[in-house]
């Protein structure tokens, strides 16, 4: 009862919609530009409903080609983001899963060693050695490659931490009762511990998959060719030039593209995305 | 100095469950009054509206003689010890004694005299620069005691304040507690599910059930003339054997008494039962054949786990009984200490 | 602990954590020995040969007025993202702990910038800003205020704050609310017998009791200020007007691949590792406390 007389429940609610007016108008307002024609938008204010040019802009945007990033239609860049997310998503948590596998369930000389090595990574990103990770793409040919965007992503600490963590509670006497059994690690690895890591693994793909998807700097280094990159690297391309030449109302089409999948993956996948958010962080 | 009048009250819970369905109770200045009950009969929901934690969805709540209904829990001047102590955590335990204090502007050499002087009372002096965390179970709930007391409140209330200290520590308190309320005559409400604890510390021992008052009155009333089977079965440890009557007959009885026309249950305390000696004792009383099952030796009494004719009985029997399992014995009570129920399970 | 079960294999761990091993030594380690390196070599100005300076290229970033600029602006840029995100972030938690009809769908409502990448979040508040088509910076002008960031520093960094908190608050929100909840119910009661009123309450019990939560994003809000920004600044600004808004990781980029100058650019990239380094110092510190508290 404490607090919650009708004034102060209603002071709450009116917080929380002007919160939520703040944090959902860039997008929405997003979405109204992007169902407007160019000559509307370049007269502010901008009308506060949609156009009714939804079904030209998108189709236009989708398979027309658009001039300023080199005639790659958004439909390829949608392609190569979501190539991209998967990849990072799923790359990661498979090598994570098998190192943290190794880790907690054999004992070998180095062990320890390999541990460090991949937790102290935490402590390299991207942006602390940019260039000669650029160097070394170079020298391997991974320049405007899929291999290129993904492949340096996927080792990370974290999701290795968190697997770790989540095998040492599983209890010995499942592994012995495995090998009893007369289950080899490849049929306990299948049959027992994947299985009991879904929830994780659910877990960490939405954030992973958020992380693959909003990338900047990476694919901005190692892609050169307009029709290797991803979306948001094209979004920045396509509003490089002065305002006046900048096809806006086709900006807004691609924004919305760029952003209405992850926040798909997040609202749906709401339960996983926030326990995944707690737990990497733990 | 402060009475606390319950008139009608019930409570509803937003989701639909109706947790208290109208209690009246009446409080006197400076007694203590005990709300026991199982888990679940809304002993704490009680507790919580005279605390102002939770609305009052229908009835009065009046604290001396003032209806505090639509008044917060900060303005009852009442103070609380929750089960689970509710320390602050982030407080050393002279500041969350002193913390009521502030929050009403004492100025702070008083502050310091009233913490002082209750952590003195409560053998608390020494640990008045622990965080709660660095204290054991039973120094955390002398803490919670003693943030109670030092404010020196209306009233007093306890949801189950013992519950999470040993047996040994929890018969201490319960004495302490006991005192100490007597000493400064603050009016208190304690609930507990814990029948002893109830018999022991009441003045006014109310039993409740699914929301309901069963029976309102002096402990040891109570417990001599429960005013139904529920009472009759939850006050008193071993509980009071019933056993059903048919047409006013019960089955295997050697002699019975007069049975009033509309009973339906006969009860008998274990305490008042005797054991073999027949004769002029059971004059007008019950007999009943009944085959020992268990023998509990306790000391100081025994317990005789039995089976007879009408259903399970238990029997007490002083010191050490040389009665065996397998045995056939005589039950006998006199006729003044038998209760007797209705279809309905209120006595009659 | 007793001693885990294992499984006997001698070689199977190896190729177990050989492709993890194996990304990260080519990836992490040697790119980061690289810059290590680098950072104490010094090219003539035409890339033939390259000497050994030992911390002559360190001496000349730390004295460099524009690295000094771009640590200030880093600092500012790093403590307005991270007040007003953590600021507004709380503000809703506490109300959204106040409401119980409704939970649920500001919950919904409120995480959406967590998935839009930290540019695209830059470019939506460009476009809302924008001098000549922005519908607020039309609004801003009519208020009479003389709005460009294109030309005002000051305005520029206001953009890019705005920006870069706006997409933080879902991840502060989730976590002040999970922090909130985490406060048992029954302190809040005893506080309020205890006198305490609602605003009393929130900073004598609420807001201490949060403290590790508040810690903990601290840190995070930092880093991402620090690192994960990059994208917002390469999209909205460029680092300017002028250097107004070249944070320390942009500068990074700027100098190694834009102008080309190796030495400086890994001379900074390795302090910026040592930033690195103290900042997850600092959040296992607290991971630690964690465990302790309680
Ligand atoms: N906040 C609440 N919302 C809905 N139902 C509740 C709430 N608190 C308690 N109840 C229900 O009210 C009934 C009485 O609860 P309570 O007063 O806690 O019982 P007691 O303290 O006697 O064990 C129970 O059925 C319980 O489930
Ligand atoms: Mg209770």
């Amino acid at each position: 009862m404490i607090d919650n007389s009708p004034i102060r429940t209603f002071i709450a609610h009116l917080v929380l919609v002007l919160g939520i007016l703040i944090v959902a108008f860039p997008i929405y307002y997003t979405f109204v530009a992007s169902t407007h024609s160019l000559q509307t938008i370049l007269r502010p204010p901008l009308p506060l409903l949609p156009g009714d040019r939804f079904v030209e802009n998108y189709s236009e945007a989708l398979f027309g080609g658009v001039g300023r990033i080199g005639g790659v239609s958004v439909a390829t860049l949608l392609f190569n983001t979501t190539v991209v997310a998967l990849g990072i998503a799923i790359g990661k948590i498979i090598i994570s899963l098998l190192s943290a596998y190794a880790i907690v369930f054999f004992r070998f000389p180095l062990r320890m060693t390999f541990f460090w090595l991949i937790f102290i990574t935490l402590m390299l990103p991207v942006e602390v050695r940019i260039l000669p990770t650029y160097k070394v793409m170079v020298d391997f040919g991974l320049i405007d490659t899929y291999a290129g965007l993904i492949v340096p992503l996927i080792a990370s600490a974290t999701a290795t931490l968190l697997f770790r963590q989540f095998f040492l509670t599983i209890p010995g006497e499942l592994v012995e009762a495995a090998r009893v059994d007369g289950a080899g690690p490849w049929r306990f690895f299948w049959d027992i511990l994947l299985p009991l890591s879904r929830t994780n693994i659910a877990a960490l793909f939405v954030i992973l998959f958020i992380y693959g998807w909003t990338q900047y700097l990476w694919p901005l280094l190692v892609t050169n060719r307009n029709d290797m990159n991803t979306i948001v690297i094209a979004l920045r391309k396509m509003i490089s030039f002065a305002d006046a030449d900048t096809e806006w109302h086709l900006v807004m089409v691609t924004s919305m593209l760029a952003i209405v999948p992850p926040i798909l993956v997040v609202v749906l996948m709401q339960r996983w995305f926030v326990r995944g958010l707690v737990d990497t962080e733990k | 100095m402060a009475t606390v009048d319950l008139k009608d009250v019930k409570k509803v819970y937003p989701g639909g469950v109706e947790a208290v369905k109208g209690v009246s109770i009446a409080i006197p200045d400076k007694q203590l009054c005990v709300l026991v009950g199982p888990s679940g009969c809304g002993k704490s929901t009680l507790l919580r509206m005279i605390a102002g934690l939770e609305t009052i969805s229908a009835g009065t709540c009046s604290i001396d003689g003032k209806v505090v209904n639509a008044i917060g829990p900060t303005e009852r001047d009442i103070a609380m010890v929750f089960q689970n102590y509710a320390l602050y955590p982030h407080m050393k335990v002279y500041d969350n004694m002193a913390y009521g204090l502030r929050n009403r502007g004492m100025p702070k050499d008083e502050i310091d005299k009233r913490v002082r002087a209750t952590a003195q009372t409560l053998e608390l002096a020494h640990l008045l620069e622990r965080r709660p965390r660095e204290l054991s179970g039973g120094q955390r709930q002398r803490v919670a005691m003693g943030r109670a007391i030092v404010r020196s409140p209306k009233v007093f209330l306890f949801d189950e304040p013992l519950s999470n200290l040993d047996a040994k520590l929890r018969g201490q308190m319960r004495v302490e507690i006991k005192n100490l309320q007597r000493q400064l005559g603050v009016t208190s409400v304690y609930v507990t599910h814990d029948q002893l604890e109830a018999m022991t510390l009441a003045d006014v021992l109310v039993v409740m059930n699914a929301g309901l008052v069963e029976q309102l009155g002096a402990p040891l009333d109570i417990y001599e003339k429960p005013a139904s089977t529920f009472v009759a079965s939850f006050i008193g440890a071993p509980p009071m054997n019933l056993l059903p009557l048919r047409s006013g007959q019960l089955e295997g009885a050697v002699s019975l008494p007069a049975i009033p026309t509309n009973a339906a249950t006969i009860g008998f305390r274990p305490e008042d039962c005797e054991v073999g000696a027949d004769g002029a004792a059971a004059e007008g009383g019950l007999r009943l054949m009944a085959r020992v099952q268990g023998v509990e030796p306790v000391g100081a009494e025994s317990f005789l786990y039995c089976e007879a004719a009408g259903g399970r009985i238990v029997v007490r029997v002083p010191g050490r009984t040389a009665v065996a399992v397998g045995d056939q014995l005589p039950v006998l009570t006199r006729r003044e200490k038998l209760h007797f129920f209705g279809g309905d399970g209120k006595r009659v | 602990m007793s001693p885990r079960v294992v499984f006997p294999n001698k070689i199977l761990p190896y190729l177990l954590v050989a492709p993890q091993l194996a990304i990260t030594l080519i990836f992490f380690y040697w790119p980061a020995s690289q810059a290590l390196r680098q950072s104490m070599l010094r090219e003539d100005p035409f890339g033939l040969s390259s000497k050994f300076v030992w911390f002559a290229n360190f001496k000349k970033v730390l004295s460099d007025p524009n690295y000094l600029n771009s640590i200030q602006v880093t600092a500012v840029f790093s403590i307005a993202t991270a007040a007003v995100a953590m600021g507004t972030a709380l503000l809703l938690a506490v109300m959204a702990e106040k409401v119980i009809r409704g939970r649920g769908v500001y919950r919904t409502l409120m995480i959406w910038p967590y998935a839009v990448a930290p540019a695209i979040a830059g470019m939506l508040w460009l476009f809302l800003f924008n001098p000549s088509i922005g519908s607020l910076a039309y609004g801003l002008r009519w208020l009479g205020i003389n709005w460009d960031p294109l030309l005002d520093g000051e305005q520029a960094m206001a953009l890019v704050v705005a920006a870069a908190s706006w997409k933080q608050i879902s991840y502060n929100f989730l976590f002040f609310v999970a922090g909130l909840q985490a406060i048992p119910k029954t302190l809040i009661e005893a506080a309020a017998i205890d006198g305490a009123k609602p605003t009393k309450r929130f900073w004598t019990i609420v807001f201490p009791l949060l403290a590790p939560t508040t810690f903990f994003l601290l840190v995070v809000n930092t880093v991402y200020a620090f690192f994960d920004t990059f994208g917002i600044i390469h999209a909205v600004t460029g680092g300017g007007p002028g250097k107004a808004t070249e944070t320390l990781v942009y500068k990074v980029y700027n100098d190694g691949f834009v102008n080309l100058i190796l030495g400086d650019s890994a001379a900074q990239s390795v302090i910026l590792m040592v930033i690195v380094i103290a900042l997850t110092a600092i959040q296992f510190r607290y991971v630690e406390k964690k465990v302790h508290y309680g």
